[in-house]
C-alpha cells in the first residue's frame, strides 16, 4: 500500500456506530452503571465524547459537567452550554476555584512563577511553552516560562528544574481536581466517568496521572487528534467549538496545546505518525508531505521519545 | 570532568541500573537514561559544577547527549 493524505479520513458513519455500541456496552452491561458523566470544557475531544455518550445511552443519562476556574476563559463555559443544548444532556457547572485555593494550587504555582521572574505579580499572565519546531528540531525538549504583565511587557525563560517540577505540581491539581468532581457526580448517580483524551494526549504522555487520565473508559484513546475532528464534523458539533484552537486552560495565559507540548500542527503531525505505525518508508512520507526525509525523520524520533519518557503516566499501579 | 559527568549521570539517572550500562558514546535519550526533566537537572548541573551559561542554542542532542558529547562540549565552552 501506498502512502497517502487520505489514509487518515475515517469512514465516521461506521467509526461513530462502532464507538456507540461498545460504549453502551461498556457502561451498562461491563460496568454495571446506569449513565455516564462528562467533563465538559467547550473544546473539541469533550464535546466530541459529550454528543457520542449521549448518542450511545441517551441524553437523559449523560451528565456535562463544566469546571472552569479563575484561569478559564468566559467563552469556553458558553461553548459547553450550547454543545448541552444542542445534545440534549444535562449540564452542569461546578466552579472549582475555591477547591483550589483551599488547596494552595495558586499560592504553589505562583511561588513557582516568581522563582523564574521574581518580578511577577496576581494579574500577570503566565504560561509555559515548548517552543521547539519538531520538524526542524534536533532541539532537545525544553520547557520555557513566558509571562506577560499588564502592561503588555513579555519575557520568556527556560525554566529551572525546582521551579518547573513545583509549577506542574501545582497545575496538576486542577485535573486533579476536576476528575474528584467528575467522581462525585458519577457516584450519586451510579454512573460511570468517560475519559476525553485522543491518541495524541494519550500516547504521547499530555495528560495528568489521575487528573484527566483517571476515568473509566476512553472512547477516543485510538483517534488521532485531526480525526476526532472528522468526528466531530459528523456528529455536528458545534462550528464554534471545531474551529477553537485546542487550549490546556491551565494557566494563566492562553496556551495552544501545539506550542504546549506537541511542537507541530495536528495536521502534519498527524499524517506522519500514522505513516509511521504503517511502517512508510520515510522518503516516500515526505515526497507526498512536502517535506525533507530529515524532517520527517526528526518527527518520528520526537514521538518515540515523548512516548518513552512518559511511560510512567500511561502505568498502572504496580504489585509484586 | 568525565568521571564527575559520568557520576552525576549514574547517580541521578540511573539508579537502581547497572552503571556498566552506560558506555561514553551512548545517547542518554535513545537508552532512556534522561527525559526532558532530566535535560533541565542536567543543564542545571553543568551550569553549577562548571560555571558556565548553556544557551538555548546549545539544548541539541549533540552537545548533551552522551558523556563523550557532553565532555567535549565543556571543553568548548570553556575554551
Amino acid at each position: 500500500m501506498k502512502f497517502t493524505k487520505e489514509l487518515i479520513k475515517l469512514d465516521c458513519r461506521k467509526v461513530v456506530e462502532g464507538i456507540c455500541d461498545t460504549l453502551k456496552t461498556q457502561i451498562f452491561v461491563t460496568m454495571k452503571r446506569q449513565g455516564a458523566v462528562v467533563g465538559v470544557s467547550g473544546g473539541i475531544d469533550s464535546s466530541v465524547i459529550a454528543a457520542l455518550s449521549a448518542r450511545a445511552v441517551g441524553p437523559e443519562k449523560v451528565i456535562g459537567i463544566s469546571m472552569p476556574d479563575k484561569d478559564n476563559s468566559a467563552a469556553s463555559k458558553d461553548l459547553a452550554a450550547e454543545l448541552a443544548r444542542k445534545f440534549g444532556f444535562t449540564y452542569i457547572t461546578c466552579d472549582i476555584t475555591p477547591a483550589l485555593e483551599g488547596a494552595g494550587c495558586y499560592k504553589l504555582r505562583e511561588e513557582g512563577f516568581r522563582e523564574v521572574f521574581p518580578q511577577w505579580r496576581e494579574g500577570w499572565k503566565a504560561k509555559i511553552v515548548l517552543p521547539t519546531n519538531i520538524l526542524e528540531s534536533g532541539r532537545l525538549n525544553v520547557y520555557r516560562l513566558a509571562i506577560e504583565s499588564p502592561s503588555g511587557e513579555k519575557l520568556e525563560k527556560r525554566i529551572p528544574l525546582g521551579a518547573y517540577l513545583k509549577i506542574v505540581a501545582a497545575s496538576n491539581m486542577k485535573q486533579r481536581m476536576r476528575m474528584l468532581t467528575l467522581y462525585y457526580q458519577a457516584e450519586v448517580r451510579n454512573y460511570a466517568v468517560v475519559g476525553t483524551a485522543n491518541k495524541n494526549e494519550h500516547d504521547q504522555g499530555f495528560f495528568v496521572k489521575y487528573g484527566d487520565g483517571g476515568c473509566d473508559l476512553r472512547p477516543l484513546g485510538e483517534f488521532y487528534k485531526t480525526q476526532v475532528f472528522q468526528i466531530a464534523e459528523y456528529l455536528d458539533v458545534p462550528l464554534e467549538i471545531r474551529r477553537r484552537i485546542p487550549t490546556t486552560e491551565t494557566y494563566p495565559a492562553e496556551v495552544s496545546q501545539e506550542e504546549f507540548f506537541f511542537g507541530l500542527n495536528f495536521t502534519t503531525l498527524d499524517q506522519l505518525w500514522l505513516a509511521k505505525e504503517g511502517n512508510f518508508d520515510s522518503s516516500e512520507v515526505a515526497k507526498v508531505m512536502g517535506l525533507t526525509e530529515e524532517q520527517v525523520l526528526n518527527v518520528w524520533k520526537d514521538l518515540d521519545q515523548k512516548k518513552r519518557t512518559t511511560e510512567y503516566l500511561r502505568m498502572a499501579p504496580l504489585g509484586l | 570532568m568525565r568521571d564527575q559527568i559520568k557520576g552525576f549521570i549514574i547517580n541521578n539517572f540511573m539508579m537502581g541500573r547497572n552503571p556498566e550500562e552506560l558506555a561514553d558514546s551512548d545517547s542518554l535519550l535513545n537508552k532512556g537514561i534522561i527525559d526532558s526533566t532530566g535535560v533541565l537537572e542536567l543543564v542545571g548541573f553543568l551550569e553549577e559544577s562548571f560555571n558556565i551559561q548553556v544557551e538555548d542554542a546549545e539544548l541539541v542532542p549533540e552537545n548533551l547527549d552522551s558523556v563523550n558529547n557532553l565532555v567535549n562540549y565543556i571543553e568548548k565552552k570553556r575554551a
